[in-house]
C-alpha cells in the first residue's frame, strides 16, 4: 500500500474540505462508542477483563519464542505447515509459491490488515493471480482502488451512492437499469457476485486474530461469515499472523474474545469466531486440504524490549480509533497507510519509520480518551510520546519548533528573567487587547487567530500583582 | 484544634500570564476550606510544553526546579487538570534512572491535587457559598477528568451555587481540540475539533461555559468569540469564589461586551 | 533460516537466550493446566435460568429458538418452521446420528455437506453457551462446516443438556475429545456462532445474511429435567 503519511497535512486538508467523507464520519462517529457503551454496561466484569487481557498479553510477551515454537510443533503435528517469514518479502514470496504451486488462479480473500501491510494483493496480481477481496468493505474498495480507512469498517467513509455507483461501474452483467432500492439490494448484489468467487477460487486468505499454542490454532472473527466460507471451500487455506497474535491457551483466547467483540462493534460476541486447526481430516467432508499459517515479524521483533513494546498487546478492536476526536475530525485515510486513528499513530512510526511518519504521533491532543477504552490498557498517549522524544533526539523535530521550546525553556529555567519577560508580555498583549477583550490576528500566531479569536490577557501577570499585595499587607 | 494545612498553590503559567484571577480565585477558595496559602516564587510552568514535544532534559530541568521550590508543604494544588496531571502522574516518570530525585517526585506527587477536586475531596467542601445568576455548562477538561478523575466535584459544587443552572452538553468529556502545542502545529485538525465543540456548547442553550483549565479555555473562549457567540467563558474557580462581577468574562472587554 | 532469526531477534529483545529448563516446565505447566480466568457472573445462574439466558441472547442476535419436549418432536418443528416461512421441503442435513434416527415423513433431508445450491441447512449443534447465545459446532465427519455457512436459512438442533453457561465449560467438552489423525482434541475447524450473518459496512448500518445465512433458528429439545422451570 502506497505511504502518504509524510503529506499528513495536506491530506488532512483535503479530508476536511470533502463534504462526503464528513458525511460519513459525521453519521458514523456517534455510532460505535455507543454500542460499546451499552455492552461494557451489561458486562460488570468489564475492567477488570481488561486488567486480565493485558496480563495474557504481556505473559505471552514475556515468554513469546517459547510459545511460538510450542504453537509451531503444534500446527505440524495437526497436519498443517508454517512459514516464517521475517520480513514483508518473505511473507509475500511465501504466499506466492503456494498459490503457485496449486496452480491458483483466483484467491479469495478474508478481510485481514496484516495482508494490507504486506501488500499481497499487488503481488499476487502481479504474478497473473487474481485476489478478490471478500469482506463487503473491503470488496467495495478494491473496485474503487481504494485502501481502507479502518480496520474493523474499512469503507465506512463511503455513502450508499459511492456503492451503487461502483457497482453499477463494474458489474456490468447485470441490468443497468436495475434499482438498488434499499441498502440491502447493495448487499445482496455483493453476495450473489462473491458466492461465486468463493466456489471458483483455488486457495483462500485470511488473517487471523489470535493464534494458539497450545492446539496450534488460529483465529479469526467476522460477522459477514466470508472469512469462514473464504477457509472452507478451497482446497487450500494460507492464514496470516504476525508474531503477536500468539496466546497460550483456549481460556486465554476465550478471556481476550470476551474484550475484542465488546470494545469493537459494541456486540457481545461476533458472530463467527472460528478456531482453524490443521488441515481436513481423513473422513471429513468437507473443509480444506492444505492448512498453512504465514507466520510474520516484519518489524515486530524489534519493538520487543523497547518503550514500544506494549503497542504488541493490541488485537485490533479499533476502540482507539471510533472515540478519537482526531480520527473523526480528519477520517482513516489522512494517517496514510494501512493502520489509523490511535493505534496507528503508534505501529505505524514503527513499521514504516518515524522520519516517514512523523506527523502521527504528533497530531494528537493527549486526550486519553483511547487508553481508556483500549481492551488491553495500551498506554497510547505515552506512546506517541515516546515518539515525539525519539524525534527530539533526532533532530527530525520542525526547526522553528525547537528553537521556539528553546527559547521558552530557557526563560523557563530561570523564574527571575521568566517574571520580568511573562511580566512585559502579559502588559503589552493587556494594553493592545484592552479595548476589545480579544485578537482576531496577531503576528506569528495565524495557527491559532485562523480559526479562532486570542482572548487578550488581564495585562498583569499573577506574580506581579501577588507581590504587589503581599507588600501592601506587610 | 489541629492546625491548618499548608498548601503551596502552583500558579500553572497561563493563569499567570493570562488570568491572574483564576490565581486569586484559588487562595480565597482554599482559605475559605480552611488552608493556609503560600505560593512559592520559583515557579514557571509545569514543563508540558517541552515533555509533550519530545523535550525530556527541559522537562526535567523543570520538574527539579518545581521539586525543590514545593518541598515541605502538605499539599500542591493547582488550578488545572492538565498541569496537575503533569505533576501528579507524569514528572515521577522523568527521573527513573534517579532514584534520589525519584523519590522525591513520587512525594510531591501524592501531595499534588488540582483545586475543585481538593476543596470538595480532601477538605469536605460542600458549599462554596457563592452566587451566580446563569445557566451554565461544564466542559471537562482531559486530563482532569481521564488522570485526575475530576468530574463530579464540579458538578456538585456548582449545583449549590446560588442563581445558577447546570445544563449538560451532549458530549461534555469531548476534547476541545487544544492540546497544548497541537492547536498551533495542527490548526486545521484544532479548528474543526473546537467548531464541533462550540456547537455542542450552544446547542445546550447555556449563557455561560465554564472549565477547569485555562488552555481549553482560551480555546474555546477564542472559537464563541470567532463564532460572535454571547457565550460568557469563565474558570470554574471564578465562579465558585464568586469573583464574577470583579472581571470580565475570558476574551470580553471591560463592558463585557 | 527465518525461525532461527525470529526466534533470535525476540530474545535479543529479551534480553535473554533460550528459557532455562526450570522456566519452560513452569511455562508447560501452565499450558497443561490451561487455569481460567475470570469467569463473568451473568451464565453462572441455575439450569432454568441458564436456558433462558441462552434463548433471550439468541434472540437479541437476532437467531429464533423453539422449544421441543423431545428429539422425536424436532421434524415436526421444522416442518412448522419451514412452512411457516414458505420455504421447500428439502434440505441439505448433518450426517450426525442424532439426526439419522428421526423421522422426517413428509420432509426431504439430503445427507452430507451443503452445496451452493442449497437454500436451507440442518446440523447438530455440540454445545450451547449461555453467556451470549452462541453456538459451538466442532466440524466433524457428522457434523460438516459448510452446513453452517452456505444455506439462506440455518436450522440447528440443540439439546437443552448440552448449554453450559460460560465459553470455557465448552471447551471442557472438547478437550474430552480425541482426534486419532492428529492426537489431539481440536477438530480442524470449530465454529462458535452468535446469530445470523450480518454485516454494517454500508453506511454503518446493520443488515442480515451478508454471505452466511441470514436466518438463525434452533430447535432446543428439552432433554434435561433440571433446566425446565
Amino acid at each position: 500500500m502506497q505511504i502518504t503519511s509524510p503529506a499528513f497535512k495536506s491530506n488532512v486538508a483535503e479530508a476536511l474540505a470533502d463534504p462526503h467523507l464528513q458525511k460519513a464520519l459525521h453519521f458514523t462517529r456517534p455510532r460505535f462508542p455507543e454500542r460499546r457503551a451499552a455492552a461494557v454496561a451489561a458486562l460488570p466484569e468489564f475492567e477488570t477483563l481488561r486488567d486480565i487481557g493485558r496480563d495474557i498479553k504481556n505473559h505471552t510477551l514475556a515468554n513469546l519464542d517459547f510459545y511460538l515454537e510450542i504453537w509451531a510443533d503444534n500446527v505440524e503435528k495437526s497436519g498443517g505447515q508454517v512459514h516464517w517469514c521475517a520480513t514483508a518479502d518473505d511473507a509475500r514470496a511465501a504466499v506466492l509459491a503456494i498459490c503457485q504451486r496449486v496452480g491458483a488462479k483466483t484467491v479469495t480473500k478474508g478481510k485481514s490488515m496484516i495482508s494490507e501491510e504486506l501488500g499481497i494483493n499487488e503481488h499476487l496480481e502481479k504474478h497473473g493471480i487474481e485476489p478478490v477481496e471478500t469482506d463487503l468493505g473491503e470488496y467495495i474498495l478494491q473496485i474503487r482502488g481504494e485502501g481502507p480507512s479502518h480496520i474493523i469498517a474499512p469503507a465506512f467513509h463511503l455513502n450508499r451512492e459511492d456503492w451503487e455507483e461502483s457497482f453499477r461501474k463494474t458489474h456490468t452483467d447485470l441490468p443497468a437499469d436495475r434499482v438498488f432500492g434499499e441498502r440491502r439490494d447493495i448487499m445482496v448484489e455483493a453476495r450473489t457476485i462473491l458466492r461465486e468467487k468463493f466456489i471458483a477460487a483455488d486457495v483462500g486468505i485470511t488473517g487471523a486474530n489470535f493464534l494458539i499454542a497450545e492446539t496450534g490454532s488460529s483465529v479469526i472473527v467476522t460477522n459477514e461469515g466470508n472469512g469462514d466460507l473464504t477457509q472452507t471451500l478451497p482446497k487450500v487455506h494460507i492464514a496470516l499472523a504476525s508474531i503477536e497474535k500468539l496466546v497460550p491457551t483456549l481460556e486465554d483466547a476465550t478471556s481476550l474474545l470476551r474484550l475484542l467483540a465488546r470494545s469493537a462493534t459494541g456486540q457481545d460476541f461476533s458472530v463467527y469466531t472460528t478456531f482453524s486447526t490443521g488441515a481436513r481430516r481423513p473422513d471429513d467432508l468437507d473443509g480444506p486440504e492444505e492448512y498453512h499459517v504465514v507466520v510474520i515479524d516484519n518489524g515486530r521483533s524489534a519493538m520487543i524490549g523497547t518503550e514500544f513494546q506494549d503497542m504488541l498487546r493490541c488485537i485490533r478492536c479499533a476502540a482507539c480509533m471510533n472515540h478519537c476526536p482526531v480520527y473523526f475530525t480528519v477520517g482513516g485515510h489522512s494517517y496514510g497507510w494501512v493502520y489509523p486513528g490511535p493505534m496507528g499513530s503508534v505501529l505505524t512510526p514503527s513499521l514504516i519509520g518515524v522520519e516517514k511518519a512523523g506527523h502521527l504521533p504528533n497530531a494528537s491532543t493527549f486526550c486519553g480518551k483511547c487508553e481508556s477504552v483500549c481492551p488491553v490498557k495500551i498506554p497510547l498517549p505515552k506512546l506517541m510520546r515516546h515518539w515525539r522524544e525519539r524525534e527530539f533526539e533526532r533532530h527530525l523535530t520542525p526547526g522553528a519548533m525547537r528553537n521556539n521550546l528553546a527559547i521558552w525553556g530557557w526563560f523557563a529555567r530561570r523564574p527571575q528573567l521568566y517574571r520580568a519577560a511573562t511580566r512585559v508580555a502579559a502588559w503589552g498583549l493587556g494594553l493592545l487587547g484592552r479595548k476589545r477583550g480579544r485578537f482576531s490576528w496577531l503576528p506569528f500566531a495565524g495557527g491559532w487567530t485562523d480559526g479562532r479569536d486570542l482572548p487578550a490577557p488581564e495585562g498583569d501577570t499573577f506574580f506581579a500583582r501577588y507581590a504587589r499585595q503581599q507588600r501592601h499587607k506587610s | 484544634m489541629t492546625p491548618p494545612p499548608r498548601v503551596a498553590l502552583f500558579v500553572t503559567c497561563l493563569v499567570d500570564l493570562h488570568r491572574p484571577s483564576v490565581g486569586f480565585a484559588a487562595i480565597r477558595l482554599l482559605e475559605a476550606a480552611g488552608c493556609q496559602v503560600d505560593v512559592p516564587r520559583a515557579q514557571t510552568c509545569c514543563g508540558q510544553p517541552a515533555y509533550n514535544s519530545g523535550d525530556r532534559a527541559t522537562a526535567r530541568d523543570l520538574a527539579r526546579g518545581i521539586i525543590d521550590a514545593f518541598a515541605g508543604y502538605d499539599y500542591i494544588v493547582v488550578p488545572s487538570g492538565s498541569c496537575g496531571g503533569m505533576l501528579r502522574d507524569h514528572v515521577p516518570g522523568l527521573f527513573e534512572d534517579d532514584p534520589e530525585l525519584r523519590r522525591r517526585a513520587d512525594v510531591m506527587a501524592a501531595k499534588t491535587y488540582e483545586l475543585v477536586s481538593f476543596l470538595t475531596d480532601m477538605r469536605g467542601m460542600t458549599d462554596p457559598q457563592a452566587a451566580y445568576a446563569g445557566t451554565v455548562t461544564y466542559h471537562d477538561s482531559c486530563a482532569g477528568l481521564r488522570e485526575l478523575g475530576v468530574r463530579d466535584q464540579p458538578r456538585a459544587l456548582l449545583g449549590k451555587v446560588a442563581g445558577l443552572t447546570l445544563t449538560e452538553m451532549a458530549e461534555p468529556e469531548v476534547c476541545c481540540g487544544f492540546g497544548g502545542t497541537f492547536c498551533v502545529k495542527y490548526p486545521d485538525i484544532s479548528t474543526r475539533m473546537v467548531a464541533d465543540k462550540t456547537r455542542d456548547i450552544a446547542a445546550t442553550g447555556a449563557d455561560t461555559l465554564l472549565a477547569g483549565d485555562m488552555g481549553c479555555l482560551l480555546n474555546m473562549a477564542g472559537r464563541l468569540a470567532r463564532e460572535g457567540s454571547n457565550i460568557q467563558v469563565r474558570h470554574v474557580a471564578e465562579v465558585l469564589a464568586g469573583m464574577t462581577q470583579e472581571l470580565p468574562a475570558i476574551g470580553r472587554a471591560r463592558d463585557g461586551r | 533460516m527465518s525461525r532461527d532469526a525470529i526466534l533470535g531477534a525476540i530474545r535479543r529483545g529479551l534480553r535473554r537466550g533460550p528459557l532455562p529448563d526450570d522456566q519452560k516446565l513452569a511455562l508447560r505447566a501452565r499450558l497443561d493446566a490451561h487455569p481460567r480466568h475470570l469467569i463473568p457472573a451473568r451464565s453462572q445462574v441455575p439450569r432454568p435460568a441458564q436456558v433462558a439466558l441462552f434463548i433471550a441472547n439468541v434472540e437479541k442476535e437476532f437467531g429464533s429458538v423453539t422449544r421441543v419436549p423431545t428429539l422425536a418432536d424436532v421434524p415436526g418443528a421444522i416442518a412448522d418452521y419451514l412452512a411457516a416461512g414458505n420455504l421447500p421441503a428439502h434440505f441439505a442435513m448433518a450426517p450426525h446420528p442424532e439426526l439419522m434416527d428421526l423421522q422426517w415423513a413428509l420432509l426431504q433431508p439430503r445427507i452430507g455437506r451443503a452445496q451452493p445450491s442449497d437454500l436451507v441447512c440442518l446440523t447438530q449443534a455440540f454445545a450451547g453457551i449461555a453467556e451470549t447465545g452462541t453456538l459451538m459446532l466442532p466440524a466433524e465427519p457428522t457434523r460438516p462446516t459448510t452446513l453452517n455457512l452456505l444455506g439462506d436459512i440455518a436450522l440447528v438442533v440443540l439439546r437443552a443438556s448440552r448449554i453450559v453457561g460460560p465459553y470455557e465449560d465448552a471447551w471442557n467438552w472438547l478437550r474430552a475429545r480425541h482426534d486419532s489423525t492428529t492426537g489431539g482434541f481440536m477438530p480442524r475447524n470449530v465454529m462458535l456462532v452468535t446469530g445470523p450473518s450480518r454485516s454494517a459496512d454500508i453506511e454503518s448500518t446493520l443488515e442480515l445474511g451478508a454471505h452466511g445465512p441470514r436466518q438463525l433458528h434452533i430447535v432446543l429439545v428439552d432433554d434435561d429435567p433440571a433446566a425446565i422451570a
